[in-house]
């Protein structure tokens, strides 16, 4: 089968921005940060304070107390997120098509609450038991397996761990399964809830969250702000979306991944770099089509300046022109769900033909000299992006989007 | 006493490391000694276990050489009281 053009044609998110598509663009165009004092969890033993929690959030407005009882919060959110795209999209689900449709989700820990619940029972508390749905609850693939039996999907499913680039590598497989008729349609995106005490002070450890804010690509950035929630796209070939008369928000056009074989946890230049051509290779795109790029932009100091590095490497001269932003200063750093937060918000800004900025930003650096779209929304006609993420391991995922035509 | 804590600290970096005690001098800098962003987390860490310290990000990132590691050390073992609250 020849390659397919592959659209995006449903969205959902459920972040520190608010509970749904809307209010997320509204969020990120407005330049309004999700971040604050952490209230789910006791952090007065814990060197930083703040963090991008979603708020307001009742399970019982979205499930059943005896479903809810199968779900940690990080499966909560991956099915509301599917919902939204789901219905968003329009798609319903014959019998065959549930079988041709794939579900690959992206998780860094998974049930992370449960985890640090359950575990404090037997090792804190000397319970002789844990909860007997704890394995369940814990398992990372729990969002991928809870949307396939909510909505009788039966194709491929699987979930992708790796750290955060998670959801950047589990929409670049769903979109080449799409892409190469491997699926007909897939449900692609992430889901994470770091904010559990003992996953907190394992942060802490790390010496990489920021005690104020998350001030990407800035001079006075002091770290990452970590974040929750979930996000889903659902894509399917163009024609398909055209013929049923689907959203297309935009095309998905190339996926590119490498790793730094290098350390741990420090970032290279070069392994970032390959995984940008690798994305521009896959979908035929020549650099200087490049508009925008919604960076990985964590907010760390080696981070912003690694990136900005590898961001000039591969586009030389062309980097001037280009409009670099880091939403992870509003919805904070959502580890294995922030390729799918940034997915969406890197799709709305090609169909809206608006930027979303670098919040928080306040003085230049000069190790990260590239236009961060500071503090304001932009109004551009992109028409190609890429969404970058780079996770501790050295693992690195890039996407290309492509905006839609204006006609037809 | 002040020299006591001055071994302390540095025999803590030296098995942090796993590098023979004479091989950290007070003039020494934490990179002389190939500590990595790694290693300087893991010394942090020991060093915060063994003085029943916390110490602070932003401190502890200026930190250069040995001697600056001890003074700090110092600093939050005998301002303890206060040490907690620098978050």
């Amino acid at each position: 089968m020849a390659p397919r053009r592959v659209a995006v044609s449903g969205l959902g998110v459920i972040s520190a921005l608010g509970h749904d598509v809307a209010s997320f663009w509204n969020a990120l165009t407005g330049g309004r940060p999700g971040i604050g004092p952490i209230t789910s969890v006791d952090v007065s033993n814990i060197r930083f304070q703040n963090g991008a929690e979603v708020r307001d959030y009742d399970p019982a407005q979205h499930f059943e107390p005896a479903r809810a009882d199968l779900l940690d919060r990080f499966a909560q959110f991956a099915l509301i997120a599917a919902r939204q795209a789901i219905r968003d999209s329009g798609i319903v689900f014959t019998p065959e098509l549930s079988q041709r449709t794939a579900i690959v989700t992206g998780s860094s820990v998974g049930g992370q609450s449960t985890q640090d619940a359950q575990f404090l029972e037997v090792y804190g508390r000397h319970s002789p038991r844990v909860h007997p749905l704890t394995i369940p609850r814990i398992m990372p693939n729990a969002g991928a397996s809870h949307i396939s039996m909510e909505f009788g999907v039966s194709g491929p499913a699987f979930t992708v761990s790796t750290a955060c680039a998670s959801s950047n590598h589990a929409i670049g497989q769903a979109f080449w399964m799409v892409r190469d008729g491997a699926a007909e349609v897939a449900i692609a995106g992430g889901s994470e809830t770091p904010f559990s005490f003992g996953f907190l002070k394992a942060w802490e450890a790390m010496r990489v969250v920021a005690p104020d804010t998350c001030r990407p690509f800035s001079r006075d950035r002091h770290g990452l702000i970590l974040g929750e929630g979930a996000a889903m796209l659902v894509l399917e070939p163009l024609e398909r979306a055209r013929a049923r008369g689907a959203p297309v928000y935009a095309e998905i056009v190339g996926f590119g991944m490498s790793s730094d074989a290098g350390h741990i946890t420090t970032p290279s230049t070069d392994g970032p770099a390959r995984a940008m051509l690798a994305a521009l290779r896959d979908g035929d795109i020549n650099a200087e089509a490049v508009g925008y790029i919604n960076a990985h932009g964590t907010g760390t100091a080696n981070n912003d300046s690694t990136e900005t590095r590898a961001i000039r490497q591969v586009f030389g001269a062309h980097a001037e022109r280009l409009a670099v932003s880091s939403t992870k200063s509003m919805h904070g750093h959502a580890l294995g769900a922030a390729g799918a937060l940034e997915a969406v918000a890197t799709v709305l800004a090609l169909r809206h033909a608006t930027l979303p900025p670098t919040a928080n930003f306040t003085t230049p650096d000069p190790e990260c000299n590239l236009d961060v779209v500071p503090n304001q929304p932009r109004r551009a006609e992109v028409e190609y992006a890429l969404s970058n993420a780079f996770a501790f391991g050295g693992l690195n995922a890039v996407l290309a989007f492509r905006r839609p035509d204006r006609k037809g | 006493m002040s020299d006591e804590l001055a071994e302390k600290v540095q025999s803590v970096i030296a098995a942090s490391k796993r590098i023979p005690r004479e091989r950290v001098s007070l003039d020494s800098t934490l990179e002389d000694l190939g500590l990595d962003s790694l290693d300087r987390l893991n010394l942090l860490f020991a060093l915060e276990n063994d003085f029943n310290i916390s110490i602070p990000d932003e401190e502890a990132k200026s930190v250069r050489t040995v001697r600056e590691m001890v003074e700090g050390v110092r600093k939050l073992v005998t301002g303890a009281s206060g040490a907690t609250s620098a978050a």
